[in-house]
């Protein structure tokens, strides 16, 4: 017995054990499963990117630019000077570890290089060894390292493994934002050809052809036309969208996710309902087909040259204001990005709700407003005839994403019309939700099927909360605002929390939606049998009788 | 007194130890992070692994069925699953389970027998649920391509 | 280990360069005058400088971190101090954040509504100590200045009296001192004993702590222990205030080795971390209202970028376009 090994000796052989040297000192080792693939030639060519290559991740030579050293720092040194953020986040921490357990990737992986703080000093000891004077002569005492190659390998390792959810912005006690160093860190890899391929494509696909699935025009419309049979079979209402039409007074834009993948596509029939039954007057665009933007995740300057095709569709199209369907990351880049890139939008008219009158003033000069708000002004006008009675199967959560929670602050609007149409709505614990929202692990372009393992680490926080409602209250469904989300949150459920589904808000607004001259609803939108409504509203007027 | 009475005594310093066995397993500052913070959503892998345990325990010490135990484990070992841990290394904080009470409590080698065979089958039964969890990501991620 | 030791070292070896200086080598001349009128000049170069550098770089975006919900619909109530969209709200968010610590006091909310087991400890101490710290040394700086200013206003007396109310020994012991050392000493420790703040740590971190304490004791063993006589410095003081500056006489080494590591810290700022205190007032996460739907936010270097025309866009589909019914602009 004392010959064998103890269980504790078999795991100390494990190469997870703990690193006792110094976080500089440990070279990048890229595994399996954390890392997206490389980003193609074809994709960096279309975009007009330095070194398009064709190179892969695992491969010792990732065939760069001769001097790449001098292309990063220059590259850095340019950005110190563009961004009062980059230079003072460089400049200003002092490692106090409020963020180090706040991020997501952290909590479920346990890689010390996944603490906000450390993936900032991936950058920050470049920083200081070439742009400070206490780095330049201390050297490794002053806090500095060496560009070398096995830097950046691990540069690209850990910043295509931040999500860019600002949750340790909102602890730092100086509002550093790892979101800002990823960007600015993605931006200089990207100097050098270093994309993934799950970015660099879909944003490849959204310049030429409007969005990042690549759908061309004529697959759009039939996308939708599929969508509206769908709707017909369901309520019996045939809604009739319209497509790049001008003098339309309001355009429509949305992530092009949702027209095609469940359950985007039930929040898209969910657009589709509520427009026609407002009336509304209003247009999808081929052109302008996709509202995220991938360009955020590589380039500002890529994100601009997206982005400029809301603004530029809606002026070709003579259309009044923009309205925008539920995304994260688009909008992010819309509440503080769209205008300063690409306004001003002196061309529209201040978003008003042909139904409501009431003119978004929040929105007098970007001129877009999301659907969360445009919907919960017409709940409370009262314009929809509502039946929460048919969402009562559901059990529902919401889960705040990252980029609406901290980058807009949109908490209220979701949730008032979630609860204006189902009747069992529960919270996630404070620490998980709002603007300590966690991310869906799969955000700023990590949603890819590679990197499954870092995906579900990453949602692990996320769907721990949910496994606690789910135990609690027996939720069943959680509602979210992002399309990543509804992409991403499905096979983390799947994984973690089985027995939960996702849905859009819309949906659920969708299925509570009472038409006009719709026929008896059987199903919801997922083809789910509705029959239980009828045998309980049986049962109430039963218990009526009875009383009576 | 019974077998199972010397471990109910002893429940907390043998849980506590197991414990921190487990989580020695990661690194060292994660490992401190595991251990300290104590609130279920700002730490799930500490929590999972604590309150798995527990429940784990308490099933050994109540003679649980195997098909009970399996809820229980399938929440460890999911997290596992997806942390880098080969099968065997995955499943080894059973094992640690032995350490643990060794250390803690003296055990006569007739009752060690049963409860080391009780073990040896949750080791098994995790084994089992580990290549499902692995299979599931690799399910996941088929399904992901396909999109 | 070595992160902790050099700078710990460097300590050591700057208070016994002092020490040696001026009891052996009797350069009271450098240590009494010299290197306080540089050190001053570098600190306020230094830190201007640093701002300036900072300031020269422009915001081109307007990017606030939204903790609270935004203004939008009229009925909805907005969080005007957590998502600020005017001016005004800035400013008390700014100021939650800079004399409370707003930001760092959200890692303990959580445990402080979880009862009824004390999680969260670490937090909520790095929290206490660091407003301990922070405002204890604001106090000490300011109560400094009675050795500055003749005669010395009503205020000034007050907040001594204040901080030394417990009125305990000769000299009466200031609280701020003990609290400054008490807490510097506490983020000390747990820059050293938490293994994951060591871990991330570098020796830039432990410097200005060892400097602090180093100050601190050496202030305190001047004021309860050897007893410095106060008459004698504030001459000094003020002369080197009116640009008439005498060495002082009648002084102990504490003295200088006091002053000394004073200027060390001053000349250390500018170059260090220690600039958050400039930095947090430019920090673009917290000093911007979330109004950007609702302003135009300018980036002043912002260029025309390559983009893909809807006219280069339909010439590549037009065929397509015009088979299933959508308008297209060239027939």
């Amino acid at each position: 017995m004392a010959k064998e090994p103890k269980p504790q000796e078999i795991i100390s052989q494990i190469n997870y054990k703990p690193p006792q040297k110094a976080w500089m000192d440990i070279p990048v080792e890229i595994k399996e499963g954390m890392f997206c693939y490389g980003a193609k030639e074809k994709s960096l060519q279309t975009l007009d990117f330095p070194n398009a290559r064709a190179w892969s991740v695992l491969d010792e030579d990732w065939k760069l630019p001769e001097k790449w050293d001098k292309i990063v720092l220059e590259g850095m040194a340019e950005r110190l000077k563009k961004y009062r953020s980059f230079k003072i986040f460089m400049d200003i921490c002092v490692r106090c570890g409020a963020c180090a357990d706040k991020c997501h990737f952290f909590l479920g992986s346990g890689d010390p290089k996944n603490m906000p703080v450390l993936r900032a000093e991936l950058l920050r000891s470049i920083y200081r060894k070439n742009f400070t004077a206490a780095g330049k002569i201390l050297g490794k005492l002053g806090g500095g390292r060496k560009l070398t190659i096995d830097v950046l390998k691990e540069w690209w390792y850990y910043f295509y493994q931040c999500s860019e959810c600002r949750r340790c912005s909102v602890f730092c006690p100086y509002g550093i934002d790892t979101a800002e160093i990823t960007m600015i860190a993605r931006e200089l890899l990207n100097l050098l050809g270093l994309n993934i391929e799950w970015i660099a494509g879909p944003a490849a696909n959204c310049y030429m052809k409007g969005n990042h699935l690549g759908l061309e025009p004529h697959t759009i419309k039939n996308s939708i036309d599929f969508l509206v049979d769908e709707i017909e079979e369901k309520t019996g209402v045939r809604v009739s969208p319209t497509f790049n039409r001008k003098g339309a007074e309001i355009l429509f834009v949305t992530p092009s996710g949702d027209l095609f993948a469940d359950p985007g596509t039930y929040t898209c029939m969910g657009y589709l309902m509520l427009f026609h039954e407002l009336g509304l007057d209003y247009t999808w665009s081929t052109y302008a087909s996709e509202g995220g933007n991938f360009g955020f995740f590589t380039s500002m300057e890529l994100a601009k040259r997206l982005n400029t095709k809301l603004y530029s569709e809606a002026k070709r199209l003579g259309v009044k204001w923009i309205l925008g369907g539920e995304c994260g990351h688009m909008w992010r880049v819309i509440n503080q990005y769209m205008d300063t890139f690409n306004g001003p939008a002196d061309f529209l008219e201040v978003p008003t709700s042909p139904i409501t009158g009431t003119e978004f003033t929040n929105a007098k000069s970007t001129k877009m407003t999301h659907i969360s708000e445009f919907t919960a002004d017409l709940i409370k006008h009262k314009k929809l005839n509502l039946d929460p009675k048919r969402n009562d199967h559901l059990k529902v959560t919401f889960h705040d994403s990252c980029n609406v929670a901290r980058g807009m602050g949109m908490f209220e609007e979701p949730r008032y019309v979630i609860k204006s149409v189902c009747n069992n709505f529960y919270e996630m614990p404070e620490n998980t939700i709002r603007e300590k929202t966690f991310c869906c692990g799969s955000g700023s372009g990590l949603n890819a099927s590679e990197n499954m393992e870092l995906r579900l680490r990453g949602g692990l926080p996320r769907a721990n909360a949910v496994k606690h409602v789910q135990e609690q209250y027996g939720v069943n469904m959680l509602a979210c605002i992002c399309a990543i989300d509804r992409a991403a949150l499905p096979p983390l459920m799947n994984y973690w929390v089985p027995g939960v589904d996702v849905t859009g808000v819309t949906e659920l607004v969708a299925n509570a939606l009472v038409m006009k001259g719709e026929k008896e609803r059987t199903t919801n939108l997922r083809g789910e049998d509705l029959s239980w409504i009828e045998d309980e509203e049986s049962k109430s007027t039963d218990e009526t009788q009875i009383r009576v | 007194m019974t077998l199972n009475d010397i471990l109910a005594k002893n429940r907390e310093s043998i849980i506590n130890r197991w414990f921190d066995l487990i989580v020695d397993s990661y690194p060292q500052n994660t490992a401190d992070f595991i251990k300290s913070e104590k609130n279920r959503f700002a730490n799930p892998v500490g929590w999972t692994i604590k309150k798995g345990i527990e429940d784990i325990f308490e099933g050994i010490i109540q003679n649980k069925s195997d098909a009970q135990f399996f809820p229980i484990l399938d929440d460890i070992i999911k997290i596992r699953a997806v942390q880098e841990f080969t099968p065997s290394e995955a499943i080894s904080f059973i094992f640690l389970l032995k350490q643990a009470m060794c250390e803690k409590i003296a055990i006569e080698n007739t009752e060690l027998f049963a409860i080391e065979s009780k073990i040896d089958t949750l080791a098994s039964i995790s084994l089992d649920i580990f290549m499902e969890c692995r299979e599931k990501i690799k399910q996941l991620k088929t399904n992901e391509g396909k999109k | 280990m070595m992160k902790i030791l050099f700078p710990g070292l460097m300590v050591i070896i700057l208070v016994g360069l002092v020490f040696m200086g001026v009891q052996e080598a009797n350069l009271h001349l450098l240590f009494g005058i010299t290197i306080p009128y540089v050190a001053i000049s570098i600190f306020i170069i230094g830190v201007v400088t640093r701002v300036v550098k900072w300031s020269l770089s422009p915001v081109p975006f307007r990017i606030p971190t939204t903790c609270g919900q935004q203004k939008s619909l009229s009925w909805l109530k907005c969080d005007c101090l957590e998502n600020p969209s005017t001016t005004a709200g800035v400013i008390g968010r700014m100021a939650l954040e800079i004399l409370t610590f707003r930001s760092l006091f959200r890692n303990t909310q959580t445990e402080l509504k979880q009862g009824p087991y004390l999680v969260y400890q670490e937090e909520k101490l790095l929290w206490l100590a660091a407003l301990a710290f922070h405002w204890s040394f604001l106090v000490v700086v300011i109560r400094h200045f009675r050795l500055f200013i003749e005669p010395i206003p009503g205020c000034l007396s007050l907040l001594c009296s204040l901080d030394g109310f417990m009125e305990i020994g000769s000299p009466v012991v200031f609280l701020s001192g003990v609290a400054l050392l008490g807490a510097v000493s506490f983020l000390l420790l747990r820059r050293i004993l938490s293994r994951k703040v060591y871990y991330i740590s570098l020796p830039a971190d432990y410097f200005p702590l060892f400097l602090i304490i180093g100050i601190a004791i050496s202030g305190i063993l001047m004021r309860y222990f050897t007893k410095v006589d106060v008459v004698n410095i504030k001459a000094y003081t003020l002369g080197l205030l009116s640009l008439q500056p005498v060495i002082p006489t009648d002084v102990s080494v504490i003295f200088y080795i006091h002053l000394f590591l004073v200027c060390v810290l001053l000349v250390y700022i500018p170059f260090s971390k220690l600039m958050h205190l400039g930095g947090i007032f430019l920090s673009p996460t917290r000093n911007m209202a979330n109004n950007n739907r609702l302003k135009r936010h300018i980036n002043p270097w912002n260029y025309p970028v390559k983009v893909h025309t809807y006219e280069e866009y339909e010439d590549e589909f037009r065929e397509k376009m015009k088979k299933v019914g959508i308008p297209v602009e060239k027939g």
